[in-house]
């Protein structure tokens, strides 16, 4: 329970500016795909339950998805302990630089600005006890496609004037030791997939080319896919009855080139796939730059599975 | 009733297989997916993460902090060990009320000219079939449905809509659906429905799920006025 009063308990944080793509979300919906509704939730959930982490509460808390910064800035009405992690996107308090990775203090009069991205491409807020927002189908997790979720329950990104609150008291404030946080990749880091069946349409020279040479990431990115360019992959089959397609697919369009299908894909569809990323490489992936090269490194789903529950103990 | 094809369960991600009931679209095939559909998902219960069906297949995700690969396969086996098609009948036959008029449907003059027709005769042909929820997707509430007479298929256009308005009925090849909201298409548009799709897919009741039927039938501006129908022009929406 809050202890303060309705007036302070309507105070929060304004947005003085909006950058490119601010969202609030959760780890997304589940048990609806079959609606036609999709997965939503951040990106690079590592680095989001980390946030959360940080300011002890519970890991899927909405809290805020920033893309690349772009002068996306906030004023608060009320003190508050903020939590960031994932891309370093040159934050600043009141011209101060903000190391991402930690929780800090936001008060009145302050202004908290996003810059640009130094490492990764998307860095998350948290807030105490997660912010307000109407749940819709089981989560608060904004996609603008499908005009689910938001403050304004519309899917829209944030904008000037939209005032954030959150529920209440952040349960405990941590910081993160040496070692500890979300990874930020490099060019040339490994994308972990697990194989399907439909490998078995491509040619031995595709399937070479797929997994012995780097892939770059292109400018062709979003919360629905990152496409990758590099030699056109070719296999027997070119479009396949739709059918689900699962978090990080690796479909293969006609024109040959990768395209990994992110957490706002559509639930169906009818390329043939090579398999699909874990979802430890997807929060990877996430955080690439366009021009970052990644190698996709076959790993069998037993071993990904193992890796995942890894990482999931790292929270406990 | 007899299955030609053999099943077969596929690897489709780190926590997803893929069963595969079919090799090619058949109305008759959605028996078998629902029948498929109901046992997964009492077979798994709150392990299910969840459960795709579509025209020849059903995409499974699970929960693998409770089961593995080698679990999860035991589990689909045992559930579909024995399936037999469902009832038919149980799919619900939903009536759609449409305003087929140029203004909402621009595509109505080059379907019936692709179809050989006049406009009212295209109408009536599209109204005349009992069309088969394949599966949803694309946005909330959205049903691929066929199969559409193939003398009515015609192909998607060419450059595809940035905004198609919600409540759009369209064709492409021998598919037809509704647009539950606004969004950018490549189907032939003839026309529109007020029934608020969106709504109920948004509050986790879909109006059809795969398996049920669509007739549509067909009605005038006034009829679809008084419901409350929007009757801004399809090309002059901002």
């Amino acid at each position: 329970m809050s202890l303060t009063t309705t007036h302070e308990a309507q105070q929060g944080m304004v947005v003085k500016q909006a950058g490119p793509l601010a969202l609030i979300q959760d780890t997304g919906r589940f048990g609806v795909r079959h609606l036609g509704v999709t997965q939503g939730g951040a990106a690079d959930w590592i680095s989001f339950r980390w946030a959360n982490w940080l300011l002890g509460n519970t890991l899927n808390s909405a809290a805020l998805e920033i893309v690349m910064g772009g002068g996306l800035s906030f004023e608060t009405e009320r003190e508050v302990q903020l939590a960031l992690t994932g891309a370093d996107l040159d934050a600043q308090v009141d011209g101060k630089s903000l190391a991402p990775n930690t929780s800090f203090k936001f008060l009145p009069g302050q202004r908290l600005v996003f810059r640009q991205p130094r490492q990764g491409l998307r860095a998350y807020l948290a807030f105490p006890g997660g912010l307000n927002a109407p749940e819709v189908l089981g989560s608060r997790a904004c996609t603008a496609r499908e005009q689910l979720g938001g403050l304004h329950e519309d899917g829209k990104p944030l904008q000037v004037g939209d005032r954030l609150t959150w529920q209440g008291i952040a349960p405990a404030v941590r910081q993160m030791t040496e070692g500890q946080g979300p990874y930020m990749p490099v060019s040339g880091c490994r994308l972990p997939i697990v194989l399907g069946s439909q490998i078995a349409s491509f040619s031995g020279r595709a399937l070479f080319q797929a997994f012995n040479q780097p892939w770059e990431v292109d400018t062709r990115a979003d919360r629905m896919g990152v496409r990758l360019t590099g030699p056109a992959l070719h296999g027997s089959l070119t479009g396949i009855i739709s059918e689900g397609i699962p978090l990080g697919a690796v479909q293969i369009p006609p024109d040959g080139q990768p395209i990994v299908l992110m957490n706002d894909r559509q639930t169906i569809g009818g390329y043939p796939r090579l398999g699909a990323l874990t979802p430890i490489a997807c929060a990877t992936l996430a955080q690439c730059l366009s021009g970052t090269k990644v190698w996709l490194a076959p790993v069998s789903a037993s071993q990904a599975q193992a890796d995942y529950r890894q990482q999931l103990t790292v929270w406990r | 009733m007899k299955k030609d094809t053999e099943m077969r369960i596929e690897i489709a991600a780190m926590d997803a297989l893929m069963v595969r009931l079919f090799d090619t679209i058949d109305e008759a095939n959605m028996a078998w997916v629902i029948a498929a559909d109901q046992a997964l998902r009492s077979a798994f219960g709150p392990v299910l993460i969840d459960l795709v069906p579509s025209y020849t297949t059903l995409l499974l995700q699970y929960d693998c902090q409770q089961l593995n690969h080698t679990e999860a396969l035991g589990l689909i086996n045992k559930a579909l060990a024995g399936l037999a098609p469902a009832n038919t009948q149980a799919g619900e036959l939903h009536d759609i009320p449409v305003w087929y008029d140029e203004s909402v449907g621009p595509e109505l003059p080059l379907v019936a000219k692709h179809a050989g027709l006049s406009v009212d005769e295209l109408v009536k042909q599209h109204c005349n079939h009992d069309y088969c929820v394949f599966a949803l997707g694309f946005a909330p509430g959205y049903g691929f449905m066929g199969l559409v007479d193939a003398a009515l298929a015609t192909p998607r256009l060419k450059t595809p809509r940035r905004k198609v308005a919600a409540g759009s009925v369209g064709i492409a090849d021998r598919q037809t659906a509704i647009y539950p909201l606004l969004s950018p298409g490549g189907w032939n548009i003839l026309g529109r429905t007020n029934v608020p799709l969106f709504e109920y897919a948004k509050r986790g009741e879909p109006l059809f799920l795969p398996g049920d039927k669509v007739r549509f039938r067909a009605i005038s501006r006034a009829e679809f006025e008084a419901d409350g129908g929007d009757t801004t022009p399809l090309e002059e929406r901002p």
